[in-house]
């Protein structure tokens, strides 16, 4: 029985949002004075087609597969096929790495991912003394063609795509694979896979450098170039707003920085005289997914439409390759705490969801145990399995978009992509990245938003369970992987014996013949293929990056 | 002598960063709430060597060292960094670190002599606590 009242029914009227609002705050108080998301922007209670929510189909969505690509890059999505589950790993010796490489493909990983240590990330062989207590550590230890060949042993490289994260080395690292592929008489329009090789973001975000911006911003268009015309189905750069989140940007800073970045990279390569439709479709992306789960969703969204238009509208690209953007995502470091690091499980399954509803290629699921050290297999597995479950359980691989036409994601999606916008027209008014980065404006903006969100923790705005809110004091202990400390004396002790080995004559001529190319602009990768084969190490290129570019050091600004 | 406590000069600290190591947001954010505090704060900016950090803390005669260390390279900076402080005889300054570390790893550093550790999801007012109940300040 329906409860009969004096009030008519509002049948014959339409429902008015700004009615309902007034109605309902007259008497109602909300539990909080104001809802923002981790990146402080206002939220508000409700989103209907009068306030932001009415979205124009095919100007500002389009079906799937088809400009401005919001619904997705792919015409079926994950219906046609899953994304691409693949674990960053990486750590100690080669061997210790391609066993680690096999667990994963055998327990049904799809594609691979390496972490290299940082003397490799930074141009130094583990035999040079800043290497020292590095070596193997945070990632595999690579130096030479036959570190590459250990790493990759019995795996087929045209079987399998393979990332690798490297940067300021990546050059060196691009080389030593296509090498062994050489070796291996594998062509090279069989590989698949890519290099992070972003250089902006890292003098950005994750501080990995040799030389100053503008000669790594031309190494890291070298490969661009190189791809373009010899690895058709490889991805030269992977230009990266993780690392830039992770060091305390908004999703706003993170989306509008990394597309800064790929655009200036498009000016490079239009600079060298390459076409917009032969390198923009090789450009791919990699970004954060963080705690705040629909503006997660929204941001990839924003992502693609604005990449789109920004192709299309700037540069006038004519080919929808030139305009998808395609992205890897991994799941936020950062968010994990090593307090009660159980529940960084209910986190990254999140952070996946929001990565998979947002429509990524490819994703990382980090593991609960990883600000504590690297992870361990187990923990490993229970990430890969989240990406399993997500796929194979939650049932949201069914339908395209399934959020597309929310009037809140929708208001969402065009609110990140105006905000990120702003950013990148003040960028482009400061003459570019390029320049935007060597003054420090990128950097700055993000330490200041990492500090604010600092002192939301410290006064319990930002709630972190388990570190600000039901905390317990004696903390869970879970298993953590120790990298054993010989690692270190073994790999200095192979690139020694590596250094005795090979032929004087042909490695000095080599060693020459890579210093002339740097110092007469060509393109360095085929030189460096040719070198690596005959025994150059990564830190040896990366003296003579030293010798000819000169080295960048830390600005060390607050 | 009785110091007049109001009249204290305030702390002087170097945050450093050593090796390859590049996570500089920790450091950042710990130096500018010390700064906030009201400490004196000097930032050596990334990679450098011990050698360069014991050099900047005896040139800008600071009272203590906060090393922070993502790489997992700590159980090779921290003693490298006691030990140069030694040997240049400078051993009052207080060190005390950040970052990756796990546990084990800190009983063994605190053995060797580091002060204190503190790992992600610290409060910065219980660094800023620690640091003034557990650096003297000489005058």
């Amino acid at each position: 029985m329906v409860k009969k009242t004096n009030d008519a029914p509002p049948f014959f009227k339409s429902p008015s949002y700004r009615a309902w609002r007034e109605k309902v705050y007259a008497s109602q108080k909300e539990r909080k004075a104001h809802f923002e998301s981790i990146s402080f922007r206002d939220q508000p209670e409700l989103v209907t087609p009068e306030n932001g929510g009415s979205v124009d189909y095919a100007a500002d969505l389009g079906n799937p597969g088809e400009y401005p690509y919001t619904r997705g890059v792919q015409p079926t999505m994950y219906r046609g096929r899953l994304w691409t589950m693949r674990q960053f790993a990486g750590f100690g010796s080669p061997e210790d790495t391609n066993r680690r490489f096999k667990y994963l493909l055998e327990h049904g990983q799809t594609g691979l991912s390496t972490a290299f240590d940082m003397p490799s990330l930074m141009g130094y062989d583990p035999d040079n003394a800043r290497s020292l207590g590095e070596v193997g550590r945070e990632g595999v230890s690579v130096a030479t063609i036959e570190d590459m060949e250990i790493l990759f042993g019995g795996i087929g490289l045209d079987q399998v795509t393979t990332s690798m994260t490297i940067n300021c080395t990546a050059t060196v690292a691009f080389a030593l694979y296509f090498a062994v592929a050489k070796r291996r008489n594998i062509s090279f329009d069989k590989l698949g896979g890519t290099i992070q090789n972003d250089m902006f973001k890292e003098f950005i975000a994750q501080k990995e450098w040799i030389c100053p911006p503008a000669p790594s911003v031309k190494l890291t268009c070298d490969v661009i170039e190189f791809c373009s015309q010899a690895a058709p189905k490889f991805n030269p750069v992977s230009i990266s707003g993780y690392h830039i989140r992770e060091a305390g940007a908004t999703a706003v800073q993170e989306l509008a920085f990394t597309i800064a970045d790929g655009l200036g990279y498009v000016d490079h390569c239009l600079g060298r005289g390459m076409k917009i439709d032969d390198f923009a479709p090789r450009l791919s992306f990699f970004f954060d997914v963080h705690n705040d789960f629909f503006e997660e969703i929204a941001k990839f969204r924003a992502a693609r439409r604005l990449w789109a238009r920004l192709m299309r509208e700037r540069y006038g690209a004519k080919t929808d390759a030139a305009c998808k953007l395609r992205t890897h995502a991994q799941t936020a470091g950062v968010s994990l705490t090593a307090q009660q690091p159980v529940n960084n499980v209910a986190r990254v399954a999140m952070q996946a969801l929001a990565a998979i509803l947002g429509g990524v290629q490819s994703l990382h699921t980090n593991s609960m145990d990883e600000t504590l050290s690297l992870p361990t297999e187990d923990a490993v597995r229970v990430a890969l399995r989240t990406q399993q479950i997500i796929a194979d359980e939650s049932g949201v691989t069914n339908v395209i978009d399934p959020l597309g036409g929310s009037y809140y994601v929708e208001r969402l999606t065009n609110e990140i992509e105006a905000e990120a916008m702003r950013y990148i027209s003040q960028i482009d008014a400061m003459g570019g990245m390029l320049h935007a980065v060597e003054v420090g404006f990128p950097q700055k903006e993000i330490a200041e938003a990492a500090y604010k969100f600092q002192l939301g923790v410290d006064a319990g705005e930002q709630v972190i369970v388990g570190v600000n809110r039901y905390s317990e004091g004696g903390e869970q202990e879970i298993p953590i992987l120790k990298i054993d400390h010989s690692v270190e004396k073994q790999q200095i002790e192979r690139v020694k014996a590596f250094k005795e080995q090979r032929n004087k004559a042909a490695w000095s001529h080599a060693i020459e013949s890579v210093e002339s190319a740097c110092r007469e602009g060509r393109n360095v990768v085929p030189v460096l293929i040719d070198a690596v084969e005959v025994g150059v190490t990564l830190g040896e290129v990366s003296d003579i990056y030293r010798k000819v570019f000169g080295v960048y050091t830390d600005p060390g600004m607050l | 002598m009785t110091q007049d406590k109001t009249a204290q000069r305030p702390v002087r600290i170097l945050i450093a960063k050593a090796g390859l190591d590049g996570h500089d947001r920790g450091a950042k954010v710990i130096a500018r709430a010390l700064r906030d505090a009201g400490m004196e704060v000097i930032y050596t900016g990334l990679h450098q060597t011990v050698e360069n950090i014991v050099r900047a803390a005896i040139q800008e005669d600071v009272d203590c060292i906060g090393l922070s260390i993502l790489s997992g390279a700590h159980m090779t900076l921290f003693p490298e960094l006691l030990n140069t402080l030694k040997k240049e005889k400078a051993e009052d300054i207080v060190v005390f670190g950040g970052g990756i570390i796990p546990k084990d790893d800190i009983e063994a550093l605190k053995a060797l002599g580091v002060k204190q550790v503190f790992i992600p999801g610290t409060h910065t007012q219980y660094v800023i606590d620690w640091i003034k109940a557990n650096v003297p300040v000489s005058e």
